[in-house]
C-alpha cells in the first residue's frame, strides 16, 4: 500500500465551551481518492476539517499532510490544501477575479492568469469576473469560494457540505468538477449529511457521529459488510398472516400480502434462503418470482448511528 | 518566506484604502485646515508663541501625531477585525503564511497609509505656516516608527475587539484624550506641577516631544528618551502579537 496523503492520529477536540466535539479520531486518506465524511449535524465534521486545515487547534493528536507534520512544518503541509468552507464567507467588496488572485498569492504562488481564467471558466464565473462579490447570488458565492480554493492548485481539496442549499445546476456542475479534479489526481474530501451524496460520489466513506468516527470503509465494502439484504418473494396467492411454521425467519408481508419479504444478513455464513424455500415448498406456498436488493447506505447509517449512540 | 502571501495581504489592504481614496485624502486635508482656522487663527492671535516658536507652526507636529496615532490604530485594527467579522479569516488561518508574514502584510499596509497621511497633513500645514525641519532624518524616522508602532497596536486591538464599538473605543476614549493631554497643542513645561509630573506618564508626550524636536530642535523631554519610549512600546506590541499567534487568542478556537 502506498503512503496515505493525509494521516490523522488521535485527534480530539474540546472547545473552550466544554463541548467534546471530537473523540480521538484516526483517519488515513489515500492519494487521489474521493472520501466522504458522512454524519448528522453536529457530528464534528467541520471541526475535523478545520483542525486539518489549521483553523482550529486540536486538543490532542497529530496530522501529517503529504509527509509533512501539520504543526512542525505548517507551511509545507498547508500549501497542499484547499478548503471550501461550509459558511459563505467572502470579501464582499472585492471582485471575483481579485479575490481569486488574493487566494493564489496568499498560498505563496506567483500569479498565473491562465490558471485563474481556467478555474473561472470551469465554474461558469468568467463572465462575472469583474463583478463585486456582494452583487452575486448565494450559489454564485459558493462558486467563488470553490474558485478561490482551486486558484492555488491544491493537491487535497476539502469541500465542507458543498451541496447544502445549492441549486440543482450548481450541484451538477460541482460533481462534474469533482470528477475532473480527480482525473487530474486531486484528492477530495467532502462532508455531507446526505447519504445519496456519499453513495453517489465517494470511493470511501467515513461515518461520523457524536465526535466519533464509527466506521471507515470502501463504499461498496461498507454496504456489503453492514448491509442487510432483502429477498422479496412474489406469492401466487396473497397471504393475510404469516404461518407460524415460518417463525424461524425474519419475515414480513408487503404489497397487500402479495409479497413475502425476508430480511437477511448478507455477511452471515448461512443466509437461511435455501431452507426457507424448502419450507415454503413443504407448506405448499407457491411463488412466481424472487428478487434480492441491497439496503442503501442510509439504512447502514441509521444502524451505525443508533449503535454509536448507545 | 511567503513573499507572495505578504504582497497579497499588502495589496488587498491598499486596495481597500484606494476604494475610499476620496475619504482617505480629503478628510485629513479638511480636518487639518479646520485645526488651523481654530487653533492657528483664533487661538494663535491670543498665544503668539510657545518656546519661541510661532503657535501656528508649534502645533503642526502634534497635529500630525494625532492623526498618525488614530489612523494607524483604526486602519490596522479594521484590517484584521474585518476578516474575523465576515468569517474570511478562515483563509488566512489555513494559508501557508506565518504570523510574522501576516503582520508584515497588515501592519505594513496600515503604516504606509499613515505615513502618506502624515505627509499630506504636513503639506497642507505648509500652506498655512512656515515649517522648519531641523532634523529631517529624525523626522522621517519618528514618522515611520510611530506609524509602525501604532499599527502594531491597532492590529492587537483588531484581534481583541469583539464588536465595532470596541474597535472605536480605544482610539476615541484613549488615544484622542491622551493626545490632547500629551502636549500636542501646548508645551507641558507650561503646566502647573501636579499636571506636569502626571503628563510624564502619558506615552504620547514622548512621541509628540520627539517629533517636535525633529522640527524645531526643541522638545519637552530629551529626544533619546522619546526614542527609547517609542521603541519600548513597539517591542511591547511585538511581544503581545507573538503571544497572540502562539496561543491563537481570539483568532482560533
Ligand atoms: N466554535 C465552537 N465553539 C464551541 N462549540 C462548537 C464550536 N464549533 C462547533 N461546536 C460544537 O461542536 C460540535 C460539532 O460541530 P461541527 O464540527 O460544526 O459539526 P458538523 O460540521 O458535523 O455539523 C457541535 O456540538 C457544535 O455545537
Ligand atoms: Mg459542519
Amino acid at each position: 500500500m502506498t503512503e496515505p496523503i493525509l494521516s490523522v492520529r488521535g485527534v480530539s477536540k474540546t472547545y473552550a465551551s466544554g463541548v467534546h466535539a471530537l473523540h480521538a479520531v484516526d483517519l488515513d486518506i489515500n492519494k487521489g481518492e474521493i472520501f466522504a465524511l458522512l454524519g448528522p449535524n453536529g457530528a464534528g465534521k467541520t471541526t475535523l476539517i478545520s483542525i486539518i486545515c489549521g483553523i482550529v487547534t486540536p486538543s490532542t493528536g497529530t496530522i501529517t499532510v503529504g509527509g509533512f507534520d501539520a504543526i512542525g512544518q505548517p507551511k509545507r503541509a498547508r500549501r497542499q490544501i484547499g478548503l471550501v468552507p461550509q459558511e459563505l464567507a467572502t470579501d464582499m467588496f472585492e471582485t471575483v477575479e481579485s479575490t481569486c488572485r488574493f487566494s493564489r498569492g496568499l498560498f505563496g504562488h506567483p500569479q498565473k492568469s491562465d490558471h485563474i481564467e481556467e478555474v473561472l471558466r470551469d465554474l461558469s464565473l468568467y463572465d462575472k469576473r469583474k463583478s463585486k462579490i456582494m452583487e452575486l447570488s448565494g450559489g454564485m458565492k459558493r462558486r467563488v469560494l470553490i474558485a478561490k480554493a482551486l486558484a492555488h492548485e491544491p493537491h487535497i481539496l476539502f469541500l465542507d457540505e458543498p451541496t447544502a442549499g445549492v441549486d440543482v445546476e450548481l450541484r451538477r456542475d460541482m460533481w462534474k468538477l469533482v470528477h475532473r479534479l480527480r482525473e487530474k489526481g486531486t484528492t477530495i474530501i467532502l462532508t455531507t449529511h446526505y447519504i445519496e451524496e456519499a453513495e453517489e460520489m465517494a470511493d470511501r466513506v467515513g461515518v461520523i457521529s457524536g465526535g466519533k468516527l464509527l466506521v471507515v470503509d470502501e463504499k461498496t465494502a461498507l454496504m456489503k459488510k453492514l448491509g442487510k439484504r432483502e429477498l422479496d418473494i412474489a406469492l401466487n396467492e396473497p397471504m393475510s398472516t404469516i404461518p407460524g411454521d415460518l417463525g424461524d425467519w425474519e419475515l414480513s408481508l408487503e404489497n397487500e400480502g402479495k409479497t413475502l419479504r425476508y430480511v437477511f444478513d448478507a455477511q452471515a455464513e448461512r443466509t437461511g434462503i435455501p431452507s426457507l424455500l424448502r419450507k415454503l415448498a413443504d407448506l405448499n406456498i407457491g411463488f412466481k418470482d424472487l428478487e434480492t436488493s441491497k439496503s442503501s447506505l442510509e439504512d447502514i447509517f441509521v444502524d451505525l448511528v443508533k449503535e454509536g449512540g448507545k | 518566506m511567503n513573499v507572495h502571501g505578504i504582497l497579497a495581504i499588502y495589496k488587498f489592504e491598499m486596495a481597500r484604502a484606494l476604494r475610499t481614496l476620496w475619504q482617505s485624502l480629503v478628510t485629513p486635508v479638511i480636518t487639518t485646515s479646520l485645526y488651523f482656522v481654530v487653533f492657528g487663527g483664533a487661538l494663535g492671535s491670543q498665544i503668539k508663541e510657545v518656546d519661541g516658536i510661532a503657535y501656528g507652526s508649534f502645533i503642526v507636529p502634534g497635529l500630525i501625531m494625532m492623526s498618525l496615532l488614530t489612523q494607524s490604530i483604526s486602519n490596522a485594527s479594521i484590517g484584521i477585525y474585518f476578516p474575523k467579522f465576515t468569517g474570511t479569516i478562515f483563509e488566512l488561518l489555513s494559508a501557508p503564511i506565518n504570523s510574522m508574514e501576516m503582520v508584515i502584510g497588515y501592519v505594513g499596509a496600515a503604516a504606509t497609509k499613515s505615513v502618506v497621511l502624515g505627509l499630506i497633513i504636513l503639506a497642507t500645514a505648509a500652506l498655512f505656516v512656515p515649517i522648519p525641519i531641523h532634523h529631517p532624518f529624525a523626522m522621517v524616522a519618528f514618522l515611520l516608527l510611530t506609524s509602525i508602532t501604532f499599527s502594531l497596536f491597532g492590529f492587537i486591538i483588531g484581534v481583541w475587539a469583539k464588536g465595532f464599538e470596541q474597535l472605536n473605543f480605544v482610539p476615541a476614549l484613549l488615544i484622542t484624550p491622551l493626545t490632547f493631554l500629551g502636549g500636542a497643542f501646548y508645551s507641558i513645561s507650561k503646566l502647573p506641577d501636579p499636571w506636569r509630573t502626571f503628563s510624564l506618564f502619558n506615552p504620547v508626550v514622548y512621541l509628540v516631544s520627539g517629533f517636535r524636536w525633529s522640527f524645531f530642535d526643541k522638545g519637552d523631554v530629551p529626544v533619546g528618551i522619546s526614542l527609547a519610549a517609542t521603541g519600548g512600546f513597539m517591542l511591547l506590541c511585538l511581544a503581545v502579537i507573538a503571544w497572540i499567534f502562539r496561543t491563537g487568542y481570539r483568532l482560533k478556537n
